[in-house]
């Protein structure tokens, strides 16, 4: 094995490395943050018929678009958490996408098509998932 | 009970999920779903819901490791995504038509052959095939095992076989909210040639896309509730940090008996709640 493509897929490594590493770190944080938040200001209320009402089948969380961004303005705790799991979701996404460029950048055209496939696959479930 | 005493649970139970799960390539959503419908009173639904969000975080956090140190086969898990990928997306959309009863006593058969399967000795592995497929897309990799103290390489076999077996992972990764490692993981060892650490690490690569596929649809519908799935994200995610800092130590053996453990046992819970 010759060293220039050695190093070339020691970059990628890297990238995607970083890429999962600091969506899944500050994922973390927003997540932590948007509980603390909800705690401190009493969001959850304090008895048991509280717990049950909140992981009860009925209970469909509120997923507006407006929600969410005045939720975040006003510095919800339930809108910050939602905002980490938003990040979660899109860090393997991202992660496709970095791999993609990578493969484009070594001219492997076989990778790129195979990379491509999964990445429309990725966004067809987010579409999906906007239509249900 | 109270919500923080609820929280400070499920963040425990999780934290451990993750460990477990990383070590062996599992999501932790096979411990993550019983714990919490069984233990929490946390409904089915919402269960998985919540589990896929933390499959994405086991699975991102110990991939970062794994691909860093170049255990992980970048190659191979690019090429099994295309399966896992469409498969999630057939699963979590079947999730809203299938009843949980038939899921549970589907998943328990298949749990059981999985712990049956990876108990049998390592000599008897299948016998590698040529595979033009695997040639062509160059999926032969090597990595550094630090417990050997040098580096293993192999050749990867029946990619078709391991593509098929990938979709009904994917399939099984939407409807279940679980990883999917414990059917590719088998077949990845025992019938596509490649070594354990290897497969776990690849698994682990693959599941954080797979996962992100039916993640979308829950999140969407809105099964995925703040209140579980915060904690449940966070202990999973610092669970499978430390999972992954000591699985390049570890033997392969010691791992695959973990594993078999956590089939065993996950079966067990499914059966008894599909009969239930």
């Amino acid at each position: 094995m010759t060293p220039s493509p050695g190093r070339k897929v020691g970059r990628i490594e890297d990238a995607i490395s970083g890429v999962l590493r600091t969506g899944v770190s500050t994922s973390l944080v927003l997540i932590s943050a948007g509980t603390l938040i909800t705690f401190v200001r009493g969001g959850y209320g304090g008895r048991g018929p509280e717990v049950a009402r909140l992981i009860g089948p009925g209970g469909s969380f509120p997923r507006t678009a407006s929600w969410f961004f005045g939720g975040l303005l006003h510095l919800d705790g339930q809108a910050v958490i939602v905002a980490g799991l938003l990040l979660l979701v899109v860090t393997p996404v991202t992660r496709v996408a970095v791999s993609l460029v990578a493969f484009a950048a070594e001219r492997d055209r076989t990778y790129v098509s195979i990379t491509a496939l999964v990445l429309l696959l990725l966004l067809l479930s987010f579409a999906l998932g906007n239509a249900g | 009970m109270t919500p923080f005493a609820f929280t400070a649970i499920v963040l425990g139970i999780s934290y451990a999920a993750g460990l477990l799960g990383s070590l062996v390539g599992v999501g932790g959503g096979i411990i993550v779903v019983p714990a919490l419908t069984l233990l929490m009173g946390v409904s089915i639904k919402k269960a998985i819901a919540a589990s896929i969000i933390s499959v994405i975080a086991t699975s991102s956090g110990a991939a970062a490791s794994y691909v860093s140190e170049g255990i992980a086969n970048m190659r191979l898990g690019m090429v099994l995504e295309v399966g896992t990928v469409a498969g999630a997306l057939c699963g979590a959309y079947l999730a809203e038509f299938v009843s949980g009863r038939w899921l549970f006593l589907t998943f328990s058969v298949v749990l059981a052959y999985t712990a049956w399967s990876m108990l049998r000795p390592r000599g008897h592995r299948i016998d590698p095939a040529r595979d033009a497929m695997a040639d062509r897309l160059g999926l032969h990799s090597s990595y550094f095992d630090r417990s050997l103290g040098r580096e293993v390489s192999y050749r990867v076999s029946r990619t078709g076989l391991g593509l098929a077996v990938s979709y009904v992972a994917g399939v099984s990764s939407g409807l279940l909210g679980i990883g999917g490692g414990v059917l590719k993981i088998p077949v990845m060892n025992v019938a596509m040639g490649i070594p354990i650490k290897a497969c776990t690490a690849t698994s682990n690569f693959m599941i954080g896309v797979t996962a992100a596929a039916s993640a979308a649809v829950y999140l969407m519908r809105g099964e995925v509730l703040p209140f579980v799935a915060a904690p449940v994200a966070v202990g999973v995610l610092l669970g499978a940090r430390l999972g992954a800092r000591l699985l390049g130590g570890m033997r392969g053996q010691a791992i695959r008996l973990i594993f078999v453990a956590v089939l065993a046992a996950s079966a067990l819970q499914m059966l008894l709640k599909g009969l239930g």
